[in-house]
């Protein structure tokens, strides 16, 4: 396993690469591409962190863990969300901040305040060929040059391996309410959940559990305004069923956020992406598909009889991604415009396909 | 300002080109003669003119991928232009460049309010988004101040900002999706209504690149429910340094404001001599927006005013209705018209570590008294977005170029500091030749790489962002 201590050590690994090489930040996502191993687990250390300025700067392979401790104690937070998987993928290992940026991942409150990279200020990554490239910075507004921030995030190692990241992060909510909706219907759950986010209540999560037969909205922030927004937003909902107000539920979405309704189902794991709307016309898609619906149904966490191509059965746009399962394409295909664009990239800054090759294209 | 020498060749061939691009456009969309190509010498970074070689303004995507894909072929430069509102000079055309503007793409595709977003041509303005759907109680967020008459164009190419983007982001955090047309003419959709790219994020880094890797003739844009209410409180204090320090304690303590405004002495006369909105003399105001129903507005204003206490402010005035909300705005919003009325000036919008405010505003009187050019600062301080006003005279011969020096030497000041040389505005035409302090060589050619992919022949926009030094082999090459 090439562990890396330092980034110039990182560099030299890849320059001297013979061939390719399988990247990994705590090897929580359990992709095994081809290829010798490298985890960035040794790029630790938090080496700025500013709470006034709602900024932190860390080693890729600092522990997700460390950085969340870090921040209770200031009383702030990774707003994004990023998930627990361990549970749902079956995999063990100590989840890293490099690690969540890298697959963009964002739980529940993204359909609020955004994805991870939208998150994401600064980068350091050594590319395919060795280099140490640096982009961004640790200030909230920047728009000097080429946003490589963005196209880091997400990239999954494939156009260079991170270092370093600098983020932005919020304050912690005083308190959390969920309100809750009976509700066995995914097209009713999808309308009161989209009634909820256009009302001007600043709901921070919209999910679904059919196997719970409720639908969750979430309220946080101060609270006496918590409670009124939450009275506010019980009314609108009535018209669609029964609910309930449920005070101090982070726990519920902690849950929801790690997709725990869908922990132990047999079956090929797919999670897809598509306009909130469109989640009712991908039932006859889905089938008896055990589902977990978040973003207010714009995302859609699936688990489907083993070999099921639930790719070639979407009707409406979007994309689907094969995160627990084989015999298909992890991601989905690009058309061929945007996949000569990709491969253009994928190209220039890893010339010699080496990082996690094969994985994205 | 130094700009890449007009190709001959491009020039001599002039009429065969207005001949093809006749094929494609109607009439009055292809612009040749010198009287009506003058309107778009410039953008409102007014110091550099330059009439470009032809203007065409198409109607469709599919007319802009037919003019692209005829100045592909040709070898013509082409430079994009949104509204011209650009104080980098993002939209500043060479002599031979066709001149692409798509002011007359203005439509709106399709609404949304049950997801949460709106479809339109990129030559809509920005304020006429909001426009659009504010019947139903929804805004854009992007709010910047050049908002009656910038284009969406031009913000998704300059990833603009604005005052409300501490809690709502930025452009590039409210862009959903874009049909963008490519150089050589291919149309792509990258994104749309859903959250997420399936593949690589080609939407995070077209927003952003100044126009140089595609022409973005559509764009998804998310839209929101407009709160409840809102309501700002002024407060006022005797030194910089105790601002900045509020400003950090109030963010410290998990408010969130929807704006923090920064203020100081140059810029609070100045406002006060224009616009008479009764501000307090003092060295330094803050304006500090918070949103909601009346009672949460009221709580977090208690919360901000406790915090505010604690650092002894001469004024606190709290905002009770909208009449005097409006007061409190008042010499905010017409700070720039106020230091226009007075001076020649130039804007810059370096952005800082809000931690180091209180050292760079020192530096900048440093260099003030250095360059002996009175300066004025207003900003977004809850990002550290700085825009500090130099005031020069246009007419005095020497002054702008001093003016510039000192505004290259505060721009360092902020990459320093650990910030970077432009937070909303873009680098342009303006900043390009700083861009070599803020990225060492290796940080700057992983930038180029893009380019060659989206743009190889390096024909869209290509005398900006990096400086030409760095881009002179690409730019000759094809």
């Amino acid at each position: 396993m090439l562990t890396p201590k330092t980034e110039a050590e990182l560099a030299e690994m890849i320059a001297a690469a013979a061939g390719a090489i399988a990247i990994a930040g705590g090897g929580t996502r359990g992709v095994a591409c081809e290829g010798a191993p490298l985890t960035t687990r040794g790029l630790t250390g938090v080496s700025l962190y500013e709470p006034g300025a709602l900024t932190l700067v860390a080693g890729a392979g600092t522990p997700l863990a460390e950085v969340e401790a870090l921040l209770a104690g200031e009383n702030q937070r990774l707003a994004f969300e990023p998930a627990d998987l361990r549970a749902l993928l079956g995999t063990e290992c100590m989840p890293t901040l490099g690690g969540v940026f890298a697959t963009n991942g964002s739980g529940p409150r993204r359909i609020q305040c955004g994805a991870a990279r939208d998150f994401l200020l600064g980068v350091r990554f050594v590319d395919g060929t060795g280099t140490v490239v640096s982009n961004g910075g640790r200030v909230m507004k920047n728009v000097t040059g080429y946003d490589l921030v963005k196209l880091m995030a997400g990239a999954h190692g494939t156009l260079g391996v991170l270092s370093e990241v600098s983020l932005k992060v919020l304050p912690r909510a005083e308190t959390t309410t969920t309100v809750a909706l009976s509700c066995g219907d995914l097209a009713v759950a999808v309308r009161a959940m989209s009634a909820a986010l256009g009302a001007p209540y600043d709901v921070t999560g919209a999910a679904y559990d059919p196997q719970a037969g409720a639908a969750y909205v979430r309220l946080e922030g101060f609270e006496g305004s918590v409670a009124y927004r939450a009275d506010k937003l019980a009314a609108l909902l009535a018209v669609h069923g029964d609910v309930d107000i449920r005070p101090d539920s982070a726990e519920l979405w902690q849950g929801l956020r790690d997709v725990a309704p869908l922990v132990g189902a047999e079956g090929d794991l797919w999670r897809i992406s598509v306009k909130p709307g469109d989640a009712v016309q991908l039932v006859p898609a889905l089938g008896a598909a055990q589902c977990l619906f978040d973003w207010g149904g714009g995302l859609v966490w699936a688990v489907v009889p083993k070999g099921t191509d639930l790719r070639a059965r979407m009707a409406v746009p979007g994309h689907a991604t094969l995160m627990r399962g084989s015999g298909f394409a992890r991601f989905h295909p690009e058309p061929a415009p945007l996949a000569a664009i990709s491969a253009g990239l994928r190209a220039k800054f890893d010339p010699r396909q080496i990082l996690n090759p094969g994985l994205m294209g | 300002m130094e700009m890449p020498s007009p190709s001959e060749m491009v020039l001599a061939d002039k009429p065969k080109l207005i001949e093809a691009l006749l094929q494609v456009l109607p009439e009055d969309a292809v612009i040749s003669d010198l009287a009506e190509t003058r309107a778009y010498e410039c953008d409102a970074l007014t110091a550099y003119r330059c009439p470009p070689m032809l203007a065409v303004l198409p109607r469709t995507t599919q007319e802009v991928s037919d003019v692209l894909r005829i100045c592909h072929e040709a070898g013509v430069p082409v430079v994009p232009r949104g509204a011209g509102t650009s104080l980098a000079g993002g939209a500043l055309p060479t002599a031979d460049c066709v001149l692409l503007g798509v002011a007359r793409m203005t439509e709106v595709l399709e609404t949304d309010y049950d997801n949460r977003v709106i479809r339109v041509q990129t030559g809509r303005t920005n304020l006429s988004v909001s426009g659009a759907v504010e019947d139903e109680d929804f805004f854009y967020a992007p709010d910047p101040s050049s908002q009656l008459a910038c284009a969406i164009a031009g913000n998704i190419a300059m990833n603009s900002g604005g005052a409300h983007c501490l809690k709502y982001g930025v452009t590039t955090n409210n862009l959903m999706g874009v049909t963008m047309v490519m150089m050589d003419g291919t149309v792509v959709e990258i994104g749309g209504a859903h959250l997420d790219a399936g593949g690589l994020d080609l939407l995070g880094v077209i927003c952003g690149s100044e126009g140089q890797l595609g022409v973005v003739t559509e764009a998804t844009l998310r839209i929101l429910r407009k709160p409840e209410g809102a309501r700002p409180v002024l407060i006022a204090f005797d030194s910089n340094e105790v601002a900045g320090a509020c400003v950090s304690d109030i963010i410290k303590a998990g408010v969130l404001p929807v704006a923090i405004e920064f203020m100081d002495r140059p810029c609070i006369e100045a406002c006060e001599a224009f616009a008479k909105a009764g501000y307090p003399m003092c060295e330094a105001l803050l304006i500090v927006e918070v949103e909601g129903s009346d009672a949460e507005i009221d709580h977090q204003l208690a919360l901000i005013g406790d915090i505010a206490r604690r650092h002894n402010p001469l004024e606190l005035r709290e905002a009770r209705d909208a009449d005097q909300a409006a007061r409190i705005w008042l010499g905010r919003k017409s700070a720039f018209g106020a230091m226009g009325q007075i001076n020649d000036y130039m804007c810059l919008d370096g952005t800082i570590p809000v931690s180091t405010l209180p050292e760079v505003l020192r530096g900048i009187e440093d260099l003030s008294e250095k360059f002996g050019l009175k300066v004025a600062n207003v900003f977004h301080a809850g990002d550290g977005n700085m825009h500090p006003l130099i005031l020069f005279d246009a007419n005095k011969p020497g002054d702008l170029e001093l003016c510039e020096e000192m505004g290259a030497e505060i721009l360092k000041l902020c990459v320093e500091v650990g910030g970077c040389l432009t937070g909303e505005h873009g680098v342009g035409v303006e900043k390009r030749d700083l861009m070599i302090h803020q990225y060492g060589p290796d940080d700057l050619e992983a930038q180029l790489k893009v380019k060659d992919v989206f743009d190889p022949k390096w024909l869209l926009n290509a005398a900006k962002v990096f400086p030409l030094p760095v881009t002179e082999n690409r730019r000759t090459a094809g």
